[in-house]
């Protein structure tokens, strides 16, 4: 039987993929790498193309896209940690710059002064609700 | 006494109203069974990349010491990453998620700090503070029912930015967390600068390569890190609002059903009532003749 590596392909939302392969073959930061068993360490990223990983004795490979991410390489292991969305520091930027705009035009002009008395009471309000709703609840049973 | 036809109606609107709550209590637990292999399908990645994260806050690299990784000694400034719930009628569960939040916050003012930046996640909480002037930097509201890595980015990204930019000491986070159906508990928890106990200590280091410099790949680590902290946070409660949603139209649906019952009783009685008044008019009526 062929040398082998334990291969994990996981997303921050799902496992993708996660078993035994011959070879990984995946688009690094600086150029196309090949995994085989027993590769030195490694820690890169990697760019958003395909995952390729042949299976022990079957012709076909298990093709994976990825968005990017990071690639740990242990002699025996190797762990892709796949992002779901396209990443890359001016589209982070726009993001953040986009959540900063939204939240602005939401508050308009307010100031910023924290009213905690004001906050305070209002919560102490809702759970004097739910208070009220198990009381009532427990004197009709 | 009411008269038999206005009870008649109540009785009708409560029923409608208990056919709506029975229909969403319904509606919650088969959302609930699939939020909860959301926040599983999520976990194998939290697991990898926090050993990873484990391992490399351990290993020094050429002196290079990620700002995540060192604490400052005055808090002055106070980032919060706020999640809760879109909608209501879950209980509550937004309630006490926002207590802990506003408790906290009290708790750092009186203790120094100046300023406190909200990155809310949710549209309650983000209302909350709002109302109450709260300074809120970013916000994402309207995350449906499968959270998205990619509408959490940017939110996140501004207090992490503030973060690097030393105009925050320090992140926290606050989500509701599941424990099982019945039982959910609100949490507080560090984000920034990371702390040891979260991550756990480090199991086997390598001498890694990296490509193309150790610093790149440590701090793009340490970033999806913290996202997938926050990530998981948000998986959690959403499990939690449709496990309190659940439980919340249960006891809706229950009350709507004792309800009912006791209307139903005080209209069985009017209704003997004017019977027996009209048949002793009859009779009164009859003997008069």
């Amino acid at each position: 039987m062929a040398m082998t590596v334990h291969v994990d392909v996981v997303s921050a939302e799902e496992q993708i993929f996660s078993g035994l392969a011959e070879i990984v073959s995946l688009p690094g930061e600086a150029g196309e790498l090949g995994i085989l068993p027993g590769h030195t360490p490694l820690l890169t990223r990697i760019k958003p193309g395909m995952v390729r990983i042949k299976l022990p004795n079957q012709d076909e490979e298990e093709v994976i896209f990825v968005a990017g991410g990071l690639l740990e390489v242990q002699p025996n292991l190797v762990t892709v940690l796949a992002d779901t969305a396209i990443r890359g520091k001016d589209l982070d930027e726009a993001k953040a710059m986009e959540a900063k705009r939204l939240a602005e035009e939401a508050l308009g002009n307010r100031t910023g002064n924290l009213d905690l008395a004001k906050a305070q009471a209002e919560l102490a309000e809702a759970v004097a609700q739910v208070a009220a709703i198990e009381r009532l609840r427990k004197i009709k049973h | 006494m009411a008269s038999g036809k206005e009870i008649r109606t109540k009785i009708k609107s409560v029923q409608n109203t208990k056919k709506i709550t029975k229909a969403m209590e319904m509606v919650a637990a088969s959302k609930m069974r699939k939020a909860q292999e959301r926040m599983r399908a999520a976990r194998p990645y939290a697991e990898k990349i926090r050993r990873l994260a484990a391992n490399l806050s351990q290993a020094s690299i050429s002196d290079y010491k990620h700002p995540f990784l060192i604490s400052k000694p005055n808090v002055s400034r106070v980032g919060l990453i706020l999640v809760t719930t879109d909608k209501g009628l879950c209980g509550g569960l937004n309630t006490n998620a926002l207590r802990l939040a506003v408790t906290n916050m009290r708790d750092w003012q009186a203790n120094g700090v100046s300023e406190i930046q909200v990155a809310a996640i949710g549209n309650k909480g983000f209302g909350f503070m709002q109302r109450n002037g709260a300074k809120v930097v970013s916000h994402v509201i309207g995350l449906g029912d499968t959270p998205h890595m990619d509408k959490l980015i940017g939110p996140v990204k501004v207090l992490i930015d503030a973060y690097f930019a030393g105009e925050l000491d320090k992140v926290y986070l606050v989500y509701t967390d599941f424990i099982n159906t019945m039982k959910q508990e609100a949490k507080l928890e560090q984000l920034l600068p990371l702390t040891g106990d979260r991550m756990g200590a480090p199991e086997d280091t390598w001498d890694y390569l990296y490509e193309p410099d150790p610093q790149v790949v440590i701090d793009e680590l340490l970033l999806r890190y913290v996202e997938a902290l926050v990530y998981q946070a948000v998986a959690e409660n959403m499990a939690s609002e449709q496990s309190a949603r659940m439980v919340a139209m249960k006891a809706a649906s229950d009350n709507a059903g004792t309800v009912i019952k006791d209307l139903q009783l005080v209209y069985n009685k009017t209704r003997q009532a004017a019977i027996t008044k009209e048949i002793s008019e009859i009779v009164s009526g009859a003997a008069a003749v």
